[in-house]
């Protein structure tokens, strides 16, 4: 049953990098329980820019959990308290009349601040480049099912290539470790065999990158597989690690 | 020589470095405490055990040499990792929640690793550093043992180490890449069993010592 309910907001507010952020408190008045997290933004910010104030900037796209732009901590949880759900399909039902809610943006030195919720996630960006692809050299069209690929191995992949690139194991990684998302990444093409062919260098490039940007050391703590809101597993991490342990020792690649 | 650093200077080289020295820790945990047991036995079994290894002679010392040099990788690499975490978040959140994937020990980590490197300098000096010659180590072990707080700093440091060991044992498997369907729910309980025995077993020797010896 839709109803109405009314919340405090505690949102981080940051004119830009160089600027220092607070906390500032709102109030959203009569939010339908069948609303969004962000529609219920939408909302606090149609109220913002009416009163002529600035309104809360925040990153999304697709709205549906599938482009990876919208994230942010609330109540301290990446995306929302609710397992397996990006902040775009966060419903406010699972909110209660009076609740205050803490909004932060993503935390890592390696995502900078833009504005207010919104953080700079280029540095994915930039580990996809070192090595985040399968070379093909252009020419005709090669047959569909030329190579056969074991259907499990498949589907493990097609797991792993649910990342949606997020950023939320790393803003929920007590370590701000990007060890899930580039594990993922490599392990969607190491699992297939028409990524097999450059597994070795990929996994040390991707792995460099994503060390000279900034990002922390993985501790296993788990916090990541926890938050991940398309559940990326840890066994990603662990194929990783051993992708890498066979690159680094065994591979002619240096 | 520029790829031995491409390799252990990384992320998951550093994690492969504190993988191999820690569970190179539980494999000496084990023999340590498999000896020590002889203490169950009365003083003539412990200074038994205790001369019969020391009759190794260069064995133990390259042994001590293994350890000492493992000891420096693991106790520098954690302080490295642990700098370079906290530098990793500069803007700590004002409100954090864990997710439940991490638990207090994962989360206590550095800090037991630390107070671990503090209770083994308290050890050597109490137990290693000091006069052989003229009394046994079962003397030596009823002596450091009659003062109620060291027995109370020695058994609570095991549980310290407990803690440290139900954490790292699934952790290095993890790190290997070992994380197998198969085996993770096996390497788990594992690494509880571990951690229990390791307690247990260290956490009563000072009161077993105070009765036996
Ligand atoms: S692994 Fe999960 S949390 Fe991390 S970027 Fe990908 S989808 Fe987001
Ligand atoms: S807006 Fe696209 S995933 Fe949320």
């Amino acid at each position: 049953m839709t109803k109405k309910i009314n919340l405090t907001l505690k949102v981080w507010r940051q004119k830009g990098a160089a600027h220092k952020g607070a906390l500032e408190t709102y109030s959203a008045q009569q939010i339908s329980t069948d609303m969004s997290f962000l529609e219920m933004l939408d909302l606090v910010n149609e109220d913002l820019t009416l009163s002529g104030k600035e309104p809360i900037a925040f990153d999304h796209d697709c709205r549906e959990g599938i482009c990876g732009m919208c994230g942010a901590m609330v109540n301290g949880r990446a995306h929302g308290p609710e397992k397996g759900t990006t902040l775009c399909q966060l419903h406010m039902r699972h909110f209660s009349d009076g609740d205050t809610i803490m909004i932060e943006p993503w935390r890592a030195m390696a995502f900078k601040v833009v504005k207010d919720l919104v953080v700079d996630r280029s540095a994915f960006d930039k580990i996809i480049a070192a090595g985040g692809y399968v070379s093909v050299n252009t020419g005709g069209a090669p047959d569909a099912n030329n190579i056969p690929v074991y259907a499990e191995d498949a589907e493990l992949a097609m797991d792993a290539a649910q990342c949606i690139g997020c950023g939320a194991c790393v803003a929920s990684c007590p370590n701000a470790s990007a060890m899930l998302f580039t594990s993922a990444k490599v392990s969607q093409l190491a699992l297939l065999p028409q990524g097999k062919v450059e597994a070795d260098k990929r996994v040390l490039s991707m792995l460099r990158c994503m060390d000279e940007l900034g990002f922390g050391n993985c501790s296993n703590e788990r916090e990541c597989e926890a938050e991940c809101p398309k559940e990326i597993n840890i066994t990603n991490i662990a194929r990783m690690n051993r992708g890498f342990l066979k690159a680094a020792l065994f591979s002619r690649h240096k | 020589m520029d790829w031995v650093k491409g390799t252990f200077g990384t992320s998951i080289g550093k994690k492969q470095l504190m993988a191999v020295t820690g569970l190179g820790f539980i494999g000496f945990l084990t023999g340590h405490l498999l000896g020590n047991l002889t203490i169950y036995l009365g003083p003539e079994s412990f200074n038994s055990y205790a001369e019969h290894l020391h009759a190794l002679g260069p064995l133990v010392n390259m042994a001590e040499v293994g350890l000492l040099l493992f000891a420096t990788v693991h106790i520098s690499t954690g302080l490295l990792l642990f700098y370079q975490n906290y530098k990793a978040r500069p803007v700590k959140y004002v409100g954090k929640k864990w997710a439940g994937g991490r638990t207090i020990f994962s989360a206590t980590m550095p800090y037991t690793g630390v107070l671990i490197l503090v209770f083994l300098i308290i050890h050597l000096k109490t137990f290693h550093f000091v006069d052989h010659d003229n009394q046994t180590i079962s003397q030596i072990a009823s002596n450091v043992f009659s003062s109620v707080g060291y027995v109370v700093f020695y058994t609570l440091s095991m549980v310290v180490v407990a803690f440290h060991v139900k954490h790292g044992f699934w952790s290095a498997f993890q790190t290997f890449g070992a994380n197998h369907v198969k085996y993770m729910p096996a390497i788990f309980v594992l690494s509880a069993i571990c951690a229990v025995v390791a307690g247990i077993g260290f956490g009563f020797l000072p009161v077993v010592s105070r009765l036996v010896l």
